[in-house]
């Protein structure tokens, strides 16, 4: 993975040093509440209903066992012994004192580590395909591409004060596992006609409130071309995106009211002032590219015949192992995720000795590296299928091996009411609750690949409205009632979920979701799948079950 | 008054004439919209005129004029209206303007090293703002992932 060079290095700890002296204004009330929010949203701090809430960039999901364990201390020294993994691949704690974020900082700063940008009317961190680099079908690797868009991201002195926050992604592969169509920027690395490899662009994508689907701006964007044209974008976001309304403030409004012609020509102007000037040299890419380079993985790691008996041998692993690890492109290898969905605990959460085994397990398993995903688990992406036996019996000590990756109770949720001060609902407790209508595996699994995302809110933190399932927790009169969607998709085929019908209470929303289930399981042809169900059904079947009784 | 320019803390004289008060003597800066409207009237005043502009204003029209001014000064409503930062890039480099370009209004000491990087390069605070203390906020940082504005 990427290493800092002294530049890099420095110029964190000079932001850290940066922050100390804001955060010291503040408390000596030299600087006022509406001063210090922008600039401690720049460095992730929020101020929420219990305590302030940290959020710690993970530049595209890519960390070190070093790393983790730092993560791990932090949990314990300055908050209540855990963090919480976000659906954008970074890592947020929950209870640290305002007075303490700076030695936090500096904390991380010792690891290569920042909360630079991860809150705020700013470019966010990069996020990307959790499988990169070791996926099957991947058309180039899109990793070192991140760590360019990270380093022109970071503290870019024009565009850190834009109508609204901004988040870019990029996928490498056919299949698209990073949501790049609901990113304000989606870039998508692919093949021209002669066989060169560049960036499909796509514009004004994005969730929360409106989501919207993005566009393609661009079919091929060369290599050389990328910090100029995604300056371009950025230069006419950043002048001519809405600031009148908050709602109404994100690039997705620009290009809607603008139209997408009108749009490109704008950032098409602009981009052939640039162009010339900010091209990315081959030598650049091939320099990053050596920071990416693979392990030294073993030639003869299928050549091992432990792994065919323990599966034969033994049924719980064959289960984790059929849905929690996923094919390698080298043979005998596997990429084994690490379930933070076990059914009494909040989704995405994980404490700091939980941490620590990851970090030892990834020393052991996996060269010494683990990734967020953005579902909110981790992956070890490069385990030896001989030691898969091994890390399951290890992961499932400590509460990391629930076989459910890709299943119902693999569900992406939002802090909710319990943290967060915008929240209407309880979107941990739904989760439990569902969790406890699903806890027959058997059931699960005949299930299949069911994505039930759940947010507090109308901002969409865990992307309700493109869960297969999704549901949003509204205010009714103060009390909690809950929307749901079917039909969404963040991947490839991107969709936007159909309202099922009037919300329902509380205490009746497990139910529901148990009735879709069910519908799906009796309607189903042979091994459709839920979405497909979806599609082909349309929601009347649904309605008919979950409104029933009404 | 003082302010910051070039990196040094400086008594400056520049003064800001609402559309509706005729110019006073010394070096004044206007609107942009009464500097198209009288812009041959203005350039006889005896002292220097300059342009303010607001993050609303479109700079374009005002391109083929930049060489008779010294001085284009830009307004922040609020400190968080980025627009300004594109503005002065814009100044700098598309435009090649080499006169002075000065933030004025509600902007933030914090927010100078950004605003330098972006093509300004003096700053009128607002209020009782420390300057030494601003000053030295352009040395936040010594290292760059981006080039200056001046260096596109």
């Amino acid at each position: 993975m990427y290493q800092y060079n002294q530049d890099d290095q420095t110029l964190i700890n000079e932001r850290v040093a940066q922050f100390r002296s804001q955060t010291e204004r503040f408390l000596k009330g030299e600087l006022d509440a509406d001063q210090f929010r922008a600039l401690r949203l720049m460095n992730g701090l929020y101020i929420q209903i219990h305590a302030p809430m940290l959020r710690v960039a993970i530049p595209y999901g890519l960390l070190s066992s070093t790393q983790l364990r730092k993560l791990a201390h932090i949990a314990r020294k300055y908050d209540k012994g855990y963090c919480h993994f976000t659906t954008r691949q970074n890592v947020q704690y929950n209870w640290p004192k305002l007075e303490e974020v700076p030695d936090i900082l500096a904390e991380l700063a010792e690891v290569q580590m920042h909360a630079i940008q991860t809150s705020g009317n700013c470019m966010r961190n990069t996020t990307s395909d959790h499988l990169a680099g070791i996926c099957k079908d991947e058309i180039e690797d899109p990793r070192p591409y991140c760590e360019i868009i990270r380093q022109w991201t970071t503290l870019h002195p024009e565009f850190a004060y834009l109508p609204r926050k901004f988040k870019i992604a990029v996928s490498g592969a056919l299949h698209d596992r990073a949501a790049t169509q609901f990113h304000d920027i989606g870039l998508h690395l692919v093949k021209n006609e002669q066989g060169e490899t560049g960036f499909k662009v796509f514009v004004g994508g994005g969730l929360g409130r409106t989501p919207v689907i993005g566009q393609v701006i661009r079919p091929y964007l060369e290599k050389r071309h990328l910090l100029s044209y995604l300056e371009a974008i950025l230069r006419i976001y950043n002048l001519f995106g809405r600031r009148d309304n908050k709602y109404k403030a994100r690039i997705k409004i620009l290009v809607k009211e603008e139209g997408l012609e009108k749009f490109k020509s704008l950032v098409d102007e602009e981009w052939h002032h640039i162009k010339d000037g900010m091209e990315l040299s081959d030598e650049r890419i091939h320099e990053m590219q050596a920071h990416f380079v693979l392990p030294h993985y073993d030639n003869s790691a299928s050549i091992d015949s432990t792994f065919p008996n323990h599966l034969e041998s033994d049924n719980a692993f064959a289960t984790w192992v059929k849905h929690n690890t996923v094919e390698h492109k080298v043979p005998g290898y596997r990429a084994a995720f690490v379930s933070l969905k076990a059914p009494d605990e909040p989704p995405g959460d994980i404490t700091d000795s939980q941490l620590e085994v990851v970090a030892d397990l990834a020393d052991r398993f996996s060269f010494g590296e683990v990734r967020s995903t953005h579902r909110q688990n981790l992956v070890f992406a490069d385990v030896k299928q001989a030691d898969l036996f091994d890390l399951w019996q290890q992961l499932n000590k400590t509460k990391m091996a629930t076989p459910n990756i890709g299943t119902a109770t693999d569900i992406i949720c939002c802090p909710g009411l319990d943290f967060c001060s915008l929240a209407n609902a309880g979107s941990i407790g739904i989760t439990r609750e569902i969790n406890e209508t699903l806890d027959n595996l058997d059931y699960l699994h005949d299930l299949g690949d069911i994505k039930i995302n759940i947010s507090g809110c109308m901002n969409g933190c865990a992307h309700q409205s493109v869960g297969h399932i999704g549901i949003l927790g509204v205010d009714k009169k103060g009390e909690e009632w809950y929307q749901i969607t079917l039909g969404g998709s963040s991947e490839n085929e991107a969709a936007i979920g159909d309202r099922l019908g009037p919300s329902v209470p509380k205490d009746q929303i497990a139910q529901a979701v148990a009735a879709i289930l069910d519908v799906y399981v009796k309607n189903r042809i042979e091994d459709e799948s839920f979405l497909d169900m979806v599609k082909r059904a349309g929601l009347t079947p649904f309605k008919k079950q979950v409104y029933a009784n009404h | 008054m003082q302010i910051i320019k070039d990196r040094n803390i400086i008594e400056d004289s520049w003064q800001f004439i609402a559309d509706e008060h005729p110019l006073l003597p010394g070096d004044c800066t206007v609107t942009l919209e009464r500097w198209l409207k009288e812009k041959e009237q203005l350039l006889r005043h005896d002292g220097k005129v300059g342009v303010r502009i607001e993050s609303t204003d479109n700079l374009e029209i005002l391109s083929g004029d930049l060489a008779l001014i010294p001085l284009v000064e830009v307004n922040f409503v609020i400190f968080s209206d980025g627009r300004a930062f594109s503005k002065a890039w814009l100044l700098k480099n598309r435009y090649q303007f080499t006169g002075e370009i000065r933030a004025v209004g509600n902007f933030l000491a914090d927010q100078i090293f950004y605003l330098s990087r972006s093509g300004f390069n003096a700053f009128n605070f607002e209020g009782n703002q420390n300057l030494t203390l601003a000053l030295s906020m352009l040395n936040d940082f010594s290292v760059s992932y981006q080039k200056p504005a001046n260096q596109f």
